[in-house]
């Protein structure tokens, strides 16, 4: 979710096959660098292929552009990739959230399975929960809010939406990206 | 790195989480869509709706269908998103390399050719169906062109979910003694009928006319379908802690560390020995 300067993930932690909870530790969302952050849904396997890869493609562009990548180039980098594997694809749904320029403007990302780019300015969603989350983002959702204000925001809609969701919680992070750094927070959700 | 082209490592591995462990697939994108083209005296105008959905849900509310394959050789397509950015893409950056090294500016009849001859190597498995349209040194042309590759070329083209609605209006309004400003207009009515009428599309009209050596692009030119005449004033607000943290961890920015050369100092000391 975007606010004013900010911009926010959040995600939960439950790792499951189907109706069985496996882990309830598993991080889904990533710091690429000081102004991006990367989160997937889907199939575990590919996220944990999909983050190596994208950690491989930017040391390596760190290191031969000398500097850090900004989030509109990584996003477009992320649907190259998703795109390449056209017949045969990863079964992941990113999103990209960043802060772009000079002015730190929020950058929102969201791409299908095979890297359909979608920027819009106000949310993204992904996962099992999608639909609940898009309500709930809509209703709750308001322009330039401060990052405090944004933190309650999506960490409300995350929890909304998680409870209506079978497979999703047993715990969940929140990421609030600011140009001051990233605060992390953990909250408490439904344990079933 | 990878090579050029598709890349079917994980095809054989995705069969079998189909159809052994009835894996639901994520949905791909598709622009439903309403795209039509007009030719008139002076050019060809393009318009397209602008809703992508993902199943019943609308993904994206305000995505953009015109793609550019040239300055004046503009595309609108629909299918699946990701399919009809990427083949208009490549197709464009084949199209500027042809004309750099002919030194020639490029005609729509070879973006015609590149395309058709690209979604027919695919047989149909990119669903990317085209209404090409652009104004080169030749006249005006407009062509529209299927997933499996064949064309055709026509003076007025609706194609997408909303292709009936859109021809109706079409048919209706089409004489080939248009000026700018009827082309404009029966376009306009053209993909608002498929809007109004078809659930695969929705959101703003864009508009794109192009005439010889000049394009005119009119993004979100009707935008009466999004704004949200009864809206709650006031939203809701959340107050400052009313959720409950369990951790909380800030990670200040990281600031690049500048190394500093000392052997250099050291150097100059020998040296003045």
């Amino acid at each position: 979710m975007a606010g004013k300067n900010c911009v926010a993930i959040a995600g939960d932690t439950r790792f499951g096959v189907r109706n069985q909870t496996v882990a309830l530790d598993s991080n889904r969302i990533f710091k690429i660098n000081n102004r991006t952050l990367f989160g997937m849904t889907g199939l575990n396997t590919d996220i944990l292929t999909l983050r190596e890869s994208f950690k491989f493609q930017m040391n390596l562009y760190n290191l031969e552009e000398e500097r850090e990548i900004s989030p509109k180039t990584f996003a477009h980098n992320v649907a190259q990739t998703l795109y390449s594997k056209r017949f045969g694809p990863y079964f992941i749904t990113p999103i990209i959230a960043g802060l772009e320029g000079e002015d730190y403007t929020p950058f929102l990302c969201a791409t299908d399975l095979i890297g359909a780019m979608e920027f819009p300015k106000s949310f993204v969603v992904a996962g099992t929960g999608e639909e609940s989350l898009m309500g709930v983002c809509e209703t709750f959702y308001k322009e330039n809010m401060e990052p405090d204000e944004l933190f309650e925001v999506i960490s409300q809609c995350l929890l909304a939406a998680v409870d209506r969701d079978a497979l999703s919680g047993w715990g969940s992070v929140v990421h609030v990206l600011t140009k001051d750094g990233i605060t992390t927070k953990r909250l408490r959700t439904r344990k079933d | 790195m990878q090579k050029g082209g598709f890349n079917f490592d994980l095809y054989q591995r995705n069969v079998e989480l189909i159809e052994k462990n009835n894996y639901k697939v994520p949905k791909t994108t598709k622009t439903g869509t309403t795209i039509v083209g007009v030719v008139f005296s002076d050019g060809v105008v393009l318009g397209a709706d602008t809703r992508a959905t993902s199943g019943p849900i609308v993904a994206d509310p305000n995505c953009e269908k015109i793609h550019r394959i040239s300055d004046y050789i503009w595309c609108a397509g629909a299918g699946t998103a990701a399919d009809t950015e990427n083949t208009t893409g490549m197709i464009s950056l084949q199209l500027e390399l042809l004309s750099l090294s002919t030194g020639r500016s490029p005609r729509v009849r070879t973006a015609l050719t590149l395309l058709k001859n690209f979604l027919f190597r695919y047989h149909g498995y990119i669903s990317a169906a085209l209404v090409l349209g652009g104004v080169d040194f030749t006249g005006p042309h407009l062509h529209m062109i299927h997933p499996h590759g064949s064309t055709s070329t026509l003076p007025y083209i609706s194609m997408g979910s909303g292709s009936l609605a859109a021809m109706a209006v079409l048919e209706t309004g089409y004489n080939s003694k248009m000026g700018e400003e009827d082309a404009k207009s029966l376009v306009h009515q053209a993909i608002l009928s498929g809007i109004l009428n078809d659930l695969g599309s929705g959101g703003n009209v864009d508009l794109c006319v192009i005439k010889h050596k000049s394009m005119e692009f009119f993004r979100n030119i009707d935008t009466t379908n999004s704004k949200r005449k009864f809206r709650k004033k006031l939203p809701y607000m959340f107050k400052s802690g009313s959720t409950k943290i369990l951790e909380k961890e800030i990670k200040e920015k990281m600031e690049k560390m500048e190394i500093v050369n000392e052997k250099e100092n050291e150097i100059e000391e020998l040296e003045e020995l």
